[in-house]
């Protein structure tokens, strides 16, 4: 049978909030058990990209996707949904999500990932999205053992790893951006 | 507990889509990443994705002549666009969001941050609208044709009319946010952000023209389907 050809990307332009990023889109959440995942999106130059727009996708806390080809027999959570979306700031280029903390999944090789939430970027002046994780710092025993961190040169691995801050509460992850540069997040093809 | 079902989708066609940096439009340029993407092999979180969590969505949502709310429609040129979501084998793809957003009659759109260019508002349109597609991956929206609008990337620049289109289908690695364009518009030899996709897959996102979609006495008929990377396989289940 004859492949149809994909319709090609385009960017998002100045003006995708007008539909997508909608008041409180970010919260997915206002349990007091939340977390908070915060930080900016840079650009090659180091200046803050004021029209991005961040889509997150993660598992509830007992590690399972709200989705019909996650079968297993796993809670959700009534209410939430995995899904958030942010714009950054346009005078600070900061984003913002309220979310839980996701759980373990099952890694391709029959054990389990260690927690984290996948994240597409898009913005003015990108064509195509690109597609990053966000992990946690206070798992690192789960870090160390996760097949895709394992994957990444160890010199960039901190770029997927979100930075909880000392003393916050609820606890706050930083999490920057950087699309390109010596210190470029890690994007992933799949 | 049953395990989940894996369903692996081939490699993304990098080559149909725009480069990462196009200089012709110069945002590109810091804003695209340098380093190679680094392959990983998909799990549970590239195969599923948010799309299926919108079930249902109002049919005014795609009636975008009447959706700002105020009782009476918007002014322009009004068009029905419709078509079909499709995978890469040619199945329709069914339940995905798509949401749409758009400039009014005269190019204008309704943000803040459009504020150089004096065109008219329309206080009957908002440019904003979503539906979900129907088990064979149809979809159709009503609202008005866009118009041309500048923009500040080189002297005299325009944009070609368009709808900025969101599709939200099964998986992660499905995502598109692309552009509709509309047949023959003069504006496209100009426009680097249209010229950015190569010139094969170019095509692919400009609408056409059809005359059995045209409603008598009511309104002009747009035809136009989009191609979402595909499933593979037949999915199987983990472990076996």
């Amino acid at each position: 049978m004859t492949r149809l050809g994909e319709t090609p990307s385009q960017t998002v332009g100045p003006y995708f909030s007008m539909r997508l990023s909608a008041e409180g889109e970010n919260v997915l959440t206002t349990r007091s058990d939340r977390i908070v995942i915060e930080g900016k999106v840079l650009d090659g130059a180091g200046n803050h990209v004021e029209d991005a727009l961040l889509e997150i996708w993660q598992a509830v806390p007992s590690g399972r996707y709200n989705h019909p080809d996650d079968t297993r027999g796993l809670d959700l959570e009534p209410g939430f949904t995995g899904f958030g979306r942010a714009a950054s700031d346009f005078e600070t280029g900061e984003y913002r999500f309220e979310t839980l903390k996701p759980g373990r999944v099952p890694d391709a090789e029959g054990a389990f990932q260690a927690p984290h939430i996948s994240l597409i970027v898009q913005g003015r002046g990108m064509l195509n999205p690109v597609f990053t994780r966000i992990y946690f710092s206070d798992e690192e025993e789960a870090n160390s053992d996760d097949l895709v961190l394992r994957g990444v040169p160890a010199a960039r691995r901190h770029t997927l790893i979100a930075d909880l801050q000392e003393g916050t509460s609820p606890p706050v992850y930083r999490f920057d951006i950087k699309m390109q540069g010596d210190d470029e997040t890690i994007f992933f093809d799949f | 507990m049953t395990d989940p079902v894996i369903r692996h989708y081939g490699p993304k066609a990098y080559s149909d889509h725009p480069p990462f940096s196009y200089p012709d439009y110069r945002s590109t340029v810091l804003r695209g990443p340098k380093q190679d993407l680094l392959t990983i092999v998909q799990t549970l979180s590239e195969t599923t994705g948010p799309g299926p969590i919108w079930t249902e969505v109002s049919e005014e949502d795609a009636d975008l002549t009447t959706n700002a709310g105020t009782g009476e429609s918007a002014i322009g040129e009004r068009i029905i666009v419709t078509g079909r979501v499709l995978d890469e084998d040619g199945e329709g793809i069914p339940g995905v969001l798509m949401e749409i957003w758009q400039a009014n009659a005269c190019g204008r759109y309704v943000h803040w941050r459009e504020t150089e260019f004096p065109a008219p508002l329309d206080p009957n349109f908002i440019g904003v609208g979503q539906c979900v597609t129907g088990d064979d991956g149809a979809y159709r929206f009503l609202t008005i044709k866009p118009g041309p609008y500048p923009w500040g990337n080189h002297p005299n620049a325009w944009r070609p009319a368009h709808i900025h289109f969101s599709l939200m289908g099964p998986s992660l690695g499905s995502r598109l946010v692309t552009q509709m364009y509309f047949e023959s518009d003069p504006l496209f030899p100009y426009d680097p952000i249209f010229n950015s996709a190569p010139e094969h897959s170019r095509d692919r996102m400009v609408a056409r023209y059809d005359h059995d979609v045209t409603e008598e006495n009511w309104a002009l008929g747009w035809r136009w389907d989009v191609v979402l990377r595909g499933k593979t396989a037949t999915p199987f289940e983990e472990d076996e």
